[in-house]
């Protein structure tokens, strides 16, 4: 074995360990790199009320209620879905613009104990997606898309649909 | 003459009797690229070599980046929902992919030095360090701006927005050990090493949007599935993405090509001086 050969071994060893140990480091702290909880993981093992945790998921459609009094800030109340279960949120404050139903969302705050979960801050998760105005426009007219309801179809199945197309029809 | 000052640099090209004595007892495969490494390893040939690529690498650059960037301010659509601010992308992906390309470059070179001791490799990354680290700066700063508009916060102490902050003070790291020592030699190994232990950073920032839950949003372009964006978003990204790439190698080789005239000028000005006295 020659001495550069060694030397690769070496530095080639050296990374396998480093990485295992990372890896095993990712792994036990799992659970706190995760940034939100999920609505049935919330129901599942509920936090001792007043533990600060975040929740995420979807606002499900029909669930937003506004509250707004004059020199107040806006009184909130929205619920939060998985798509398994679903957890009542209050919120006082102005939403981010990206908020509306079938958004995703992260809320910052603890349980209280009626169930519901009290906000202090609300941030928008939005996807992957990203698309024309025209074209989520005529997805919506056309019926085969409404937002409130979740993510839109594969962007191959409307890139045919090009702006000037869309005005046409 | 000229060729003595440098024998220093390029003593792999010179060690290649120990290559033939490999080869007549079957070479392991290390010593066949030991072989290719160590003819580019030769800075007198990267010169010659990086000399002529530089206008193909300065000029692609200007020009993709110039159709890219009014393309994407000007002529794509904007998004259903983020509107205009969509357009932060085409500068905030081309800088998030090459602050990953750059530290893998970093390690690739730390692997060279290490095990091959090749000294243009500890050069190189000398200079992509520093290179590196403001496309990560530019990355984290656009993202912030894009991150306060849309989710409603400048920082989330989420696992990608947080791995791409590790990356980032892994690339001023390096930057600072690479000149700490009197020694260059010394400074450059242990760059290396740093460079390499923290190349396990990068599959962390590629699979965090997987591997946890995030506020940051998954990959839009994958190498397995249909990309999830308007091709009229797409394009423009691509070739902003491409423009930025080209931008990365044009300054890195001419901070490169500089190294290695000015590691000549001294070696030239040390033996001259050596030679007064």
């Amino acid at each position: 074995m020659t001495r550069k050969s060694r030397r690769l071994w070496l530095v080639g060893g050296c990374m396998l360990g480093f990485s295992g140990a990372t890896l095993l480091t990712l792994q036990a702290f799992s659970a706190n790199i995760v940034f939100f909880m999920a609505p049935s993981q919330v129901l599942a093992s509920p936090p001792a009320p007043g533990r600060t945790i975040r929740l995420g998921g979807m606002v499900v459609a029909g669930s937003l209620h506004e509250v707004r009094a004059d020199g107040k800030e806006p009184s909130v109340s929205f619920s939060v879905t998985d798509g398994q279960s679903a957890v009542p949120v209050r919120y006082v404050g102005i939403l981010p613009d990206l908020f509306r139903e079938g958004q995703s969302v992260v809320a910052l705050g603890a349980m209280r104990a009626d169930g519901s979960f009290g906000a202090e801050e609300v941030l928008a998760k939005h996807d992957e997606t990203y698309m024309p105005k025209e074209v989520a426009a005529a997805l919506k007219k056309s019926g085969r898309w409404d937002p409130r309801f979740g993510k839109p179809p594969s962007a191959a199945s409307w890139n045919g649909m090009t702006a000037a197309s869309v005005r046409g029809s | 003459m000229h060729v003595a000052p440098f024998a220093d640099l390029s003593s792999g090209t010179v060690s290649s009797g120990s290559a033939a004595i490999e080869a007549v007892a079957g070479p392991p495969p290390a010593g066949r690229i030991a072989g290719l490494l160590h003819r580019y390893a030769n800075p007198g040939r990267y010169l010659r070599l990086g000399d002529r690529i530089q206008p193909f690498l300065t000029w692609p650059a200007l020009l993709l980046t110039t159709i890219g960037i009014v393309w994407g301010l000007f002529f794509s659509p904007a998004d259903w929902q983020q509107g205009d601010t969509v357009r932060i992308m085409y500068v905030h992906v081309p800088a998030a992919w090459l602050a990953s390309l750059g530290y893998a470059g970093l390690a690739v070179c730390g692997l060279l030095s290490l095990v091959w001791r090749h000294r243009l490799a500890d050069l190189a990354a000398a200079e992509i360090g520093p290179v590196g680290a403001c496309i990560t700066g530019l990355c984290l700063v656009s993202g912030s701006l894009w991150g306060r508009p849309m989710w409603g916060a400048w920082w989330v102490w989420d696992a990608r927005l947080t791995s791409v902050l590790v990356l980032f003070f892994l690339y001023l790291g390096h930057v600072a050990l690479v000149r700490a020592f009197d020694d260059p030699a010394r400074g450059a190994r242990a760059a290396a090493i740093l460079a390499l232990a923290g190349a396990v950073d990068l599959p962390i920032i590629k699979f965090s949007v997987q591997w946890w839950n995030t506020l940051h949003q998954p990959d839009s372009i994958t190498l397995t599935g249909a990309p999830t964006m308007s091709l009229t978003i797409l394009w423009p990204l691509l070739v902003c993405t491409l423009g930025f790439t080209f931008g990365f190698a044009a300054i890195v080789n001419a901070r490169l090509r500089a190294a290695v005239m000015e590691t000549r000028t001294r070696q030239l000005l040390l033996a001259g001086t050596g030679a007064a006295r």
